[in-house]
């Protein structure tokens, strides 16, 4: 949902970053309202997953340049714990399995730090467990899943439903899921697809990485952003999924062999 | 940035024990000759047979040499230059706590160990050991008037002499290994709980070991005796200032359970590890080892080995009774630049003898972290069963993990399982976590208290969120 008044709750300008010694993002700037929902689509290795983990903070990256002001604050200084705290949520495209923590206990230590950050009282162990039966159905997830370590085991499609479950429980303002659709089968998409909708409100904003169509069918995105070599080389409306779909990716190629032939040092 | 380091730095957390106290003490000169041996002997008064032991297991001594079969390196140890007798100087032991020494309660105080009145641990009775002598035993009246004897091991050589003469040393004799011998030669004190048949020990009993001065060895020796039917829980825990001279602590610890007894033995091993370098540091070179004698009787170790420069420790069980019991329970945690080499033994003599084995190995920094252990089926332990499990947690990528896993049977039949894993934490696991709004802390010991839970959930409920805390502690900086 569009509003030109409402809040700016991201607002990412010129961000480089690299890793290692390679420059992965080469500049690149969106700002996103309360209320949006955006979509980045762009080729496997364009720099869509670097940017939502530099936005999480992942310190393997390290940012070169630019600036990201999340509620009008600098985001880039804070510990990643913190920007959780804030509401910043990363849905990881590759969740990672940690044997011997117990996902009922992880998600209650989370939930808990969300709450510190958003000045509200700590829920005990019974009122958590009620939380999160609750939030479960969001999922359509099993309650044994609780009881095992976090991700250990799951399947792909098991361990986005977690993701999905811990951003209901997170309740965050800017949730960044990344190809939170890949792997899912096409009912784990629409159980994905319908909780990230139920979840999306006129308070909170939702960037969706992803690079297929089939998501955008099921959740509608206020805009939609093509990203190549590190940069948001388009954005448009909803039809430039479906431009993307019909046309495939050669042309953002093409458009980007353009962009790089007229570089600023020439002259 | 600060959390966002490595998986390197959260292991080095300053040693928070490593004060010295300033007192008075009375010590013997360097050095190791039969006739130190006969002044250790003679500065306790003890009785012959006592001196006898000691002089027996000297001269055993000088015939033996120091094993060199662990996955260990360090400067070869100059027994020449240690004082092997070390004592705060007050007279006698007292007979009340308002007359030992205040600097020496403040001690203890400071490491969390009141031994005054008001302020002691309710139901945990403490045996507190300064270098090389107890300095007091808290809450002996009450427990006497169960039968319990928890005292000194001096004492109890003055004491209950016929009991020290019908069980000491008869679970590791006085030549059993290099160190053990080293021991018997020269111990200075320790603790000394008897339990007479039929008598569940009415509190925790502990023992909290201090080494104080910088060129003193410490040579503890504790004995365990548990009469028909009778049980305790006992808990040792251990701390040293920091000197950048290693101080070697060679301890003996005999356990002996009767029929259907039970004992149960859990140690926090705090020494003052070394610096991040690996200078200074204790040499921990400990036997123990659990006699089940009776039918049905139960030995179940755990330890929580965090501290040392060096660990060379085996506590073991000899599962001499039918159907008795023996247990291990392991958290070895070595950071920086310190060595463990570390398990058990379970020797199964008697029939349907079974044995738990649990072991958790974490290495972080440069350290080397070795699990050792044997599983031993005789002729005669028909129908005996044993478990092993161990597991190596590696934090950043220079630490080195090993299991030797040795097991020998004479038993064809017998069911013998052994269990292994490594895993290594994550910077990816713990950006997962911090994602989550969890602290960086808080995630590395939620990793590393998941590991450990199996055997935490052994130790004794007060002790259980002590050793929680004091991983984190020790690990943090070490990942980033
Ligand atoms: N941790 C990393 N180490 C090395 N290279 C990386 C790392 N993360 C990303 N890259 C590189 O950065 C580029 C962009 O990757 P990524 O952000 O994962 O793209 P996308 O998510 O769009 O597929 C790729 O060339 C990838 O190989
Ligand atoms: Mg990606």
């Amino acid at each position: 949902m569009i509003r030109p008044d409402a809040p700016v709750l991201l607002e990412i300008r010129d961000l480089t970053a690299r890793v290692e010694d390679q420059p992965i993002l080469k500049g690149v700037s969106l700002t996103i309202r309360a209320g949006e929902i955006h979509a980045v689509m762009g080729r496997n290795g364009s720099g869509k997953s670097t940017l939502s983990k530099v936005l999480a903070g992942h310190p393997a990256y390290t940012v070169t340049g630019g600036t990201v002001l999340y509620k009008g604050e600098d985001l880039l200084s804070l510990e990643p714990e913190l920007r959780a705290r804030a509401g910043l949520f990363l849905g990881f495209q590759y969740p990672v399995e940690i044997p011997g923590v117990s996902n009922l206990e992880f998600l209650r230590v989370a939930t808990n730090a969300r709450r510190a950050g958003k000045g509200e009282e700590e829920l005990d162990t019974f009122a958590f467990e009620d939380l999160v039966r609750e939030r479960l159905q969001v999922v359509q997830m099993d309650p044994a899943f609780l009881e095992r370590s976090v991700n250990e085991g799951f399947s792909g499609g098991e361990k986005k439903r977690n993701e999905i479950l811990q951003m209901a429980l997170l309740e965050p303002l800017v949730a960044v899921l990344d190809e939170t659709d890949s792997g899912l089968d096409i009912d784990a998409l629409r159980i994905v697809a319908g909780g990230v909708n139920h979840l999306a409100g006129p308070d909170n904003a939702t960037l969706l990485i992803t690079h297929y169509q089939r998501l955008l069918d099921v959740i509608t995105p206020d805009y939609v952003h093509v990203m190549a070599a590190g940069r948001i080389l388009r954005t448009g409306g909803k039809e430039l999924a479906l431009e993307l779909e019909e046309r495939g990716y050669d042309w953002v190629d093409a458009e980007l062999a353009a962009t790089e032939r007229t570089p600023a040092e020439v002259g | 940035m600060a959390s966002s380091a490595t998986v390197g730095d959260l292991v080095s957390q300053p040693y928070k024990y490593g004060f010295v106290t300033d007192i008075e003490t009375e010590k013997i000169a360097k050095g190791l000759s039969e006739d130190v041996v006969r002044l250790i002997s003679a500065k306790k008064n003890e009785p012959a047979f006592l001196l006898d032991f000691r002089l027996r297991s000297y001269r055993q001594w000088l015939q033996m040499e120091e094993p060199d079969w662990a996955t260990l390196g360090h400067p070869p140890i100059d027994y020449q230059e240690i004082i092997y007798y070390a004592a705060p100087k007050q007279q006698e032991k007292k007979a009340s706590l308002d007359e030992v020494d205040p600097k020496l309660l403040e001690t203890f105080d400071k490491l969390g160990i009141p031994l005054s009145e008001q302020k002691r641990l309710s139901n945990v009775a403490v045996d507190a050991v300064f270098d090389s002598v107890s300095i007091a035993t808290t809450y002996r009246e009450k427990l006497a008037e169960h039968g319990v004897i928890f005292c000194s091991i001096s004492e109890a050589v003055k004491d209950h002499p016929d009991l020290i003469e019908k069980y000491l040393g008869t679970v590791v004799p006085g030549n059993d290994n290099y160190f053990a011998a080293l021991n018997s030669a020269v111990f200075s004190d320790g603790s000394f709980v008897f339990i007479p048949k039929g008598v569940e020990c009415p509190m925790e009993l502990s023992t909290y070991f201090r080494i104080n001065s910088g060129d003193t060895g410490q040579f503890e020796r504790t004995l365990i005796v548990a009469e028909e039917g009778a049980s305790v829980s006992y808990l040792e825990g251990c701390t040293a200032p920091m000197f950048d001279t290693n101080q070697l602590h060679a301890a003996v610890v005999e356990l002996v359970a009767l029929d259907d007894a039970s004992i149960k033995y859990s140690t926090v091993q705090n020494w003052y590890a070394g610096d991040e370098n690996g200078k200074g540091g204790i040499y921990n070179f400990v036997t123990k080892r659990g006699q089940c004698r009776g039918d049905r009787s139960h030995i179940s170790w755990t330890q929580v080995e965090t501290g040392s420069a060096i660990t060379w420790k085996y506590p073991s069980c000899v599962l001499q009774g039918a159907d008795s019991v023996g247990e291990f329970y392991s958290v070895a945690l070595t950071n920086n630049r310190q060595q463990a080499d570390t398990g058990t033994k379970m020797i199964h003599v008697g029939p349907r003898t079974r044995s738990t084995i649990v072991s958790k190995g974490i290495s972080a920094g440069h350290s080397s972290n070795s699990y050792r252990g044997l599983v031993q089926l005789g002729p005669k332990a028909v129908g005996a069963r044993n478990y092993s499990q161990c597991d190596s947690m590696l934090i950043g990528d220079q630490a080195a993990a090993n299991t030797y896993p040795y097991i020998r049977s004479q038993q064809p039949d017998a069911r013998i399982e052994h269990e292994a894993s490594t895993c290594r934490i994550s910077a990816d696991q713990l950006f997962y976590l911090q994602s989550r709004g969890i602290a960086f802390e808080e995630a590395v010991s939620m990793m590393v208290s998941g590991f450990c839970r199996d055997v935490f959930n052994q130790l004794p409920m007060e002790f259980a969120a002590e050793a929680d805390k004091l991983l984190a502690l020790k690990l943090e900086g070490s990942v980033g």
